[in-house]
């Protein structure tokens, strides 16, 4: 299985607090990888430095076949080398319907002048109906986003990432605040995504994590404390330490 | 696969058509046209009006629809004007100077002419040379492209300055405002080469046209002013509309996903920015000739403010509303200041208008913001009793309180 | 009858008075008669040798004379031709005086004395001569008087009176000024080349205005044409034709000035000539209606010269001849070049050192500028920067705040104490005013800045124009107190007026109590953790209502207080405070949002910057505005969060 992100000895400091500290990680092709951590143990800033919000101070992050790295891209650029990623909040436009938020975020040509003179094709609506009907949003085509309740948001969010076609998704906290129903929904839409591409998934719900059954690391103190199955770091005793046994 | 344009935009048809109803109308009544019930100055007033319209619906295009409250969309429409002003006075003035002289024993020399020019332009502010940016004055088609070139290449590299920095919301806001306040300031100097605080006058006045009475170009002006409104307001409509449309709210609602989502936000801020800036331009340059003047306070920052005011209270994020805001709240403003407004005699005290309007605008204008944020555009959506999901007031995109929770987090 | 009478009387009067005056005639009175023609007719060229034979006699009522004279005090009685003081009885009678005695001899009818009636040229000799009196008079006020007199108006004359004085003072502030004004004088008049020289380099250090007054005269140049360098004459430097000293044009016109070329034709006169020569609608055989460009123009006049009928043009290779036959040169006027040599080398040394005192003085000019900026800005980094809250009323608050310093000192007629009771007053209203204005709209717009900043636009027209019609549109003064008026000044370069140095005061006083509200109370503490969290903040038991209404009041109050600072400088308008909000804003912007220091920063920057561009275009306070604001926007591309910026997620994109 062939690297698609590779991190190395990244390091980022936020006015004189180590959020990151020479932090290594890397993923495959189609993999689904769980990332659990305390509070503060630089989750949510791993992913800011991959999506590009975020400069680090040292290190490499290398994308792709090419060994292109990403430090040097805006995030729409990132966006674009087809890294895809999902707030903790859901972040749809809530102003617009759930079409028009799955059509903006569908594969097609990005550049202003593209997007002003397109016209939207049969083939184009009917891969916004086929996502929707897989997030299970296809009755809800013409409403708007704002009208949705929290889960169905969640997925649509879900469903624009889909729609982007990464080869990367970084998704934040999926479960959070989700019906033990909407949870399985959202547990099967991930591994169903993981098949075709490498999925990232942030979570504290270890039940979520378990039910996911993947490959995962534990982060501490901005760097790698553990990576293996989920039996076996949580077997490990400075994870324990850190993280479980309080 | 699509439908039609108009059927998406069932507002822009009926736009279109109130708008050819209303300038048919007042051709038929001006002075003009036989009818005479409309006068001259009212009908410069109205064509005035339509020009204020544009650009306000160039400035929900901008601030509405993509969330950047530029105050700087006067300065461009001052500008257009400036553009537009420089050829008519100076073709006004060079046949002035060549029906002066034509009565001398030898011909004018081109020189003596320019100089001529020279004196009577710049005479006000203590010069008689024609400074450098007056090169093209003489050339209509070179002015009228200036009229695009000028507030586009300006707006293009504030723009491009601006969003490369990620400079955004409020900041953007004073940023523009000091922007304008440069150029007004700088307009006020004598040697800005276009006559400082005198500005330019004489406007209303068209070169070549000296036979034909204002009765007939004022309407002429009101036609081209309706043509320019109605083609703004389809370009903007269009360009709101469809994906554009859904990319650029985006940026207004929620300008961090729309750039994870791979759009490159800045390109489409400044493509929204510019294209808003030349369509105030074009704006400013049919307006300014109507009004007769030009002179740095119209481009004070304190204009494009009140640019702002008439979007926010005819009701941002649609383009009728800005018509609306603007034609309803300059032809007030003009009424209650134009000393037409009936005095109000309180036994002790009597309100006059003329005093007490600007009081009365910047206290409805609170109100409006306070509990009708939606403006008069919002009484549609009752009639029409389409609701849209609970939000209130404008500020749509993630709750900031949400970003504090997870900075508490972390 | 009675007319008759008195007149008679007063004949037998005078004849008594005239026959006692002959008969003992005082030492002045003498010298005075023996000078009687130049005094009653005086003129310049007179006047000397009577001043001269005055002064020598010593005689102690010389001075009064001379004083008298130039007041045209001094009469002559008609009949016997002498002088006299006199002074009005009636429009028509005058009480004469006697010179020495100081008693008086009889009242005259107007038409039997003449008054004295030096001309201002006599006057002004005599103003020399009393000088001198001035000079050694025993009283200091007066001897002080008489060196700022020679201070206004220096000359030649005065030279030998100030040296003359100097030996004898005995104050020695005195004794300095007077050497000083020697040295001065010696540099201007006196003959002596190395006595000069010795003066002028003593100065070489000195950065009064007077010196450099004295100095700069001395390099005055006249720039001249000859055919060749004349000797003897000091000459400051050759000049070549076509340099960009000397353009080719004003070395043509030196030489036609100086008559050693013939004028050019100008276009006007030759216009003239052509038109003056129109036969049958044509000039010089060409047909009128061709002669609407220069070319034909010139060839029309060409023609005409050559029939004589005009002046022949100069060419453009007579003008070069004529240039190349003659050399050009700036002449000193001062002809010793020692002289000049010895002030250009002074002047060159006391223009470094007036270079750093101006720059001295540049930068106390950008630091009372600054707290200017800093002190309208201020209030802004507690609503901006603090709490987030777009202000637009906050300049018309500053304007508040200078109107009440302006009514109190309507009910308050002492400057200071009205002052004094103004800045808390200033700072109630406004506090007042911003607890109203957060209560009753701010509160219902916080997370939607763009919507309070117009929201506050429409409360600062609404203010603008309610304080345009309580006041009307004209300035209202805020006068400061007596003990503000004047300048601290340290020397001719540098000075600074009190009135900043206040200001400058207030704005060290506010950073300091903000930065202690802010890091050290209670209400500071739980200020910040409102802003950052108020949920949170709620929960621990605070109440965020209070505390924003409590912080919006204070940068209110702040601003209301800067109004009463901004008045005292700066006439009171309903403009007052929109003149500011712009700059403070950017002060705020620039220094980094949500940090005092910054704010400092920022006023620092932008009050610097603003006076330095000043500086270097020193007509055009618009075009130095216009250049900064430009600088800002630059400046922000490369720090988009300001100076003191923060890092990290804090700072929330």
């Amino acid at each position: 299985m062939s690297t698609l992100l590779e991190v190395s000895g990244i390091s980022v400091t936020f006015d004189g607090f180590r959020a990151i500290n020479n932090l290594s990680f890397r993923i495959g092709e189609a993999e689904l990888r769980a990332i659990i951590g305390p509070n503060g143990a630089g989750k949510t800033t791993f992913m800011d430095i991959v999506t590009g919000k975020t400069r680090p101070d040292e290190g490499r992050v290398i994308w792709g076949e090419k060994n292109v790295s990403l430090l040097k891209m805006s995030e729409s650029q990132i966006a674009r080398q087809g890294i895809g990623r999902k707030f903790q909040r859901p972040t749809v436009f809530e102003d617009q319907s759930v079409f028009d938020n799955l059509l903006m975020a569908l594969k097609n040509d990005r550049g202003p002048f593209a997007v002003l003179t397109y016209r939207r094709s049969a083939e184009d609506a009917d891969k916004v109906r086929a996502l929707a009907e897989e997030i299970g949003l296809k009755a809800e085509l013409p409403r708007k986003a704002g009208e949705l309740a929290h889960g169905q948001k969640q997925w649509l969010e879900i469903g624009m990432l889909l729609a982007q076609e990464p080869r990367l998704l970084l998704v934040d906290e999926p479960a959070a605040g989700m019906s033990p129903a909407e949870r399985e929904h959202t547990t099967a839409l991930l591994v169903e995504a993981a098949k075709t591409r490498a999925v990232v998934v942030v979570e504290h719900d270890m039940e979520f994590v378990r039910r996911l059954g993947c490959k995962v690391t534990v982060f501490h103190e901005g760097s790698v404390l553990a990576e293996g199955s989920l039996d076996h770091v949580t077997a490990n005793k400075d994870v324990i330490d850190v993280y479980l046994g309080r | 696969m699509e439908r039609s344009f108009f059927a998406r935009n069932p507002s822009a048809l009926i736009f279109i058509l109130l708008l050819a109803a209303f300038t048919l109308g007042v051709t038929l009544l001006s002075e003009g046209f036989g009818m005479d019930v409309v006068s001259t100055s009212m009908v410069k007033t109205l064509g005035k009006t339509l020009c204020l319209c544009l650009v306000a619906v160039a400035m929900d295009l901008v601030w509405g629809y993509c969330g950047i409250l530029s105050l700087g969309h006067f300065a461009f429409f001052g500008l257009g004007g400036y553009m537009i002003g420089m050829w008519l006075m100076y073709e006004r003035t060079k046949a002035i100077v060549i029906s002066a002289t034509a009565g001398g024993p030898l011909p004018a020399t081109p020189e003596e002419i320019r100089e001529g020019i020279g004196v009577q332009i710049f005479g006000v502010v203590g010069g008689s040379e024609i400074p450098p940016i007056w090169y093209f004055a003489d050339s209509l088609t070179i002015q009228l492209a200036l009229v695009v070139l000028v507030p586009g290449l300006l707006a293009l590299i504030f723009g491009w300055l601006a969003f490369r920095s990620r400079v955004a919301g409020v900041y953007l806001s004073i940023l523009t405002q000091a922007m304008t306040l440069a150029l007004s300031l700088y307009l006020f100097q004598n040697d800005s080469g276009l006559r400082g605080n005198n500005g330019l006058s004489g406007l209303q006045n068209l070169p070549g046209a000296e036979n034909v009475p204002q009765t007939l170009i004022s309407i002429y002006f009101l036609w081209a002013s309706a043509l320019a409104l109605g083609l703004g307001y389809l370009l903007a409509a269009w360009v709101a509309g469809g994906k554009f449309g859904s990319v650029i709210r985006g940026i207004r609602d929620d300008e961090a996903r729309v750039r994870f989502l791979g759009y490159h936000v800045e390109g489409y801020k400044l493509f929204v920015f510019t294209l808003t800036a030349v369509i105030a331009a074009i704006a400013g340059a049919l307006y300014y000739p109507q009004a007769g003047i030009i002179n740095p306070a119209e481009i004070a920052p304190i204009a494009s403010i009140y640019l702002a005011v008439w979007v926010a209270i005819g009701g941002r994020g649609r383009l009728y509303g800005a018509v609306i805001g603007a034609a309803l709240v300059s032809l007030v403003s003009t009424w209650f200041t134009g000393g037409q407004a009936p005095d109000i005699p309180l036994g002790f005290y009597t309100v006059q208008w003329v005093d007490w309007w600007l009081i009365l605008l910047g206290l409805s204008f609170v109100l409006v913001t306070l509990f009708a944020p939606k403006g008069i555009g919002g009484l549609f959506d009752l009639i029409a009793g389409r609701g849209s999901p609970e939000r209130h007031g404008a500020d749509l995109g993630p709750d900031p309180g949400a970003l504090r929770e997870k900075e508490a987090e972390e | 009858m009675t007319r008759i009478f008195l007149i008679g009387l007063r004949a037998a009067l005078f004849w008594f008075l005239a026959a006692f005056a002959v008969q003992a005639q005082s030492p002045i009175q003498d010298l005075l008669q023996e000078n009687r023609a130049a005094v009653e007719k005086a003129s310049r060229k007179t006047i000397d040798d009577v001043i001269g034979a005055l002064l020598a006699s010593g005689l102690p009522e010389t001075r009064e004379v001379l004083a008298r004279w130039r007041e045209k005090e001094l009469w002559q009685r008609d009949e016997d031709g002498l002088f006299f003081f006199a002074e009005a009885v009636d429009g028509n009678t005058y009480r004469l005086i006697d010179i020495a005695t100081g008693e008086a001899v009889g009242e005259y009818d107007k038409k039997l004395v003449s008054q004295l009636k030096p001309n201002s040229g006599v006057r002004s000799v005599i103003a020399t001569a009393l000088v001198r009196f001035q000079l050694t008079d025993p009283d200091p006020a007066k001897r002080a008087e008489g060196l700022t007199a020679i201070e206004r108006g220096p000359e030649a004359s005065h030279l030998e009176a100030l040296r003359a004085s100097i030996e004898g003072e005995n104050d020695s502030g005195l004794l300095a000024r007077k050497q000083r004004l020697e040295r001065l004088l010696t540099i201007a008049y006196d003959d002596d080349s190395a006595l000069r020289v010795a003066a002028i380099e003593s100065f070489s250090t000195d950065l009064g205005v007077d010196a450099r007054a004295a100095l700069n005269p001395l390099l005055a140049t006249t720039r001249k044409a000859a055919p060749a360098l004349p000797e003897g004459v000091n000459i400051a430097n050759v000049l070549k034709p076509g340099s960009s000293a000397l353009p080719r044009s004003e070395a043509y016109a030196l030489l036609v000035a100086a008559d050693l070329a013939p004028p050019l034709v100008t276009a006007a006169q030759k216009k003239e000539a052509l038109i003056a020569n129109i036969a049958d609608g044509t000039v010089a055989g060409m047909p009128i209606h061709t002669l609407g460009t220069a070319e034909a123009r010139a060839r029309a006049y060409a023609a005409l010269a050559d029939q004589g009928l005009a002046p022949p043009d100069v060419t453009e290779d007579g003008i070069d001849a004529a240039l190349g036959a003659h050399v050009f040169f700036d002449q000193y006027n001062e002809p010793d070049a020692a002289i000049t040599a010895a002030a250009e080398e002074a002047l060159s040394s006391v223009s470094t050192r007036v270079g750093v005192n101006q720059a001295l003085d540049l930068a106390l000019d950008g630091l009372s500028l600054a707290s200017i900026y800093f002190l309208a800005a201020i209030g802004l980094a507690i609503t901006f920067g603090v709490m987030g809250v777009i202000n637009m009323a906050h300049g018309e608050f500053i304007m508040m705040g200078a109107y009440t310093g302006y009514v109190v000192q309507q009910f308050v007629p002492n400057y200071t104490a009205s002052i004094i009771v103004a800045l808390p007053l200033a700072f109630a209203v406004t506090f007042a005013a911003g607890v109203a204005m957060e209560r009753l709209v701010i509160r219902w717009l916080y997370n939607r800045p763009l919507e309070t900043l117009l929201a506050t636009f429409g409360i600062s027209i609404a203010l603008q124009q309610l304080a345009k019609n309580i006041f009307g549109t004209q300035a209202r003064p805020l006068t400061s107190p007596g003990w503000l008026d004047g300048a601290l000044v340290l020397n001719d370069v540098v000075s600074i007026s009190y009135i900043r140095i206040a200001i400058f005061v207030l704005g060290i006083i506010f950073l300091f109590l903000l930065l202690f509200v802010l890091n050290k109370t209670r209400l500071g503490l739980e200020m910040r953790a409102v802003t950052q969290n108020p949920r949170m903040a709620a929960s621990m038991g605070i109440n965020p209502d209070r505390v924003n209404m409590l912080t919006f009041g204070l940068g209110s109050g702040i601003a209301g207080i800067a109004g009463v600072a901004i008045g005292l400088y700066a006439k009171v308008t309903s403009e007052l405070g929109s003149d500011y909000i712009v700059q403070s804003f950017m002060t705020v912007v620039v220094g980094g949002v949500g940090n005092i220091w910054g704010t400092l920063l920022g006023a620092a920057l932008i009050g610097f910057l603003q006076k330095g561009i000043e500086w270097m275009n020193p007509s055009n306070t618009l075009a130095a505005q216009t250049y900064m604001i430009i600088f800002i926007i630059i400046f922000i591309q490369f720090r988009p969060k300001g100076i003191i910026a923060l890092k990290g997620r804090a700072a929330g994109d």
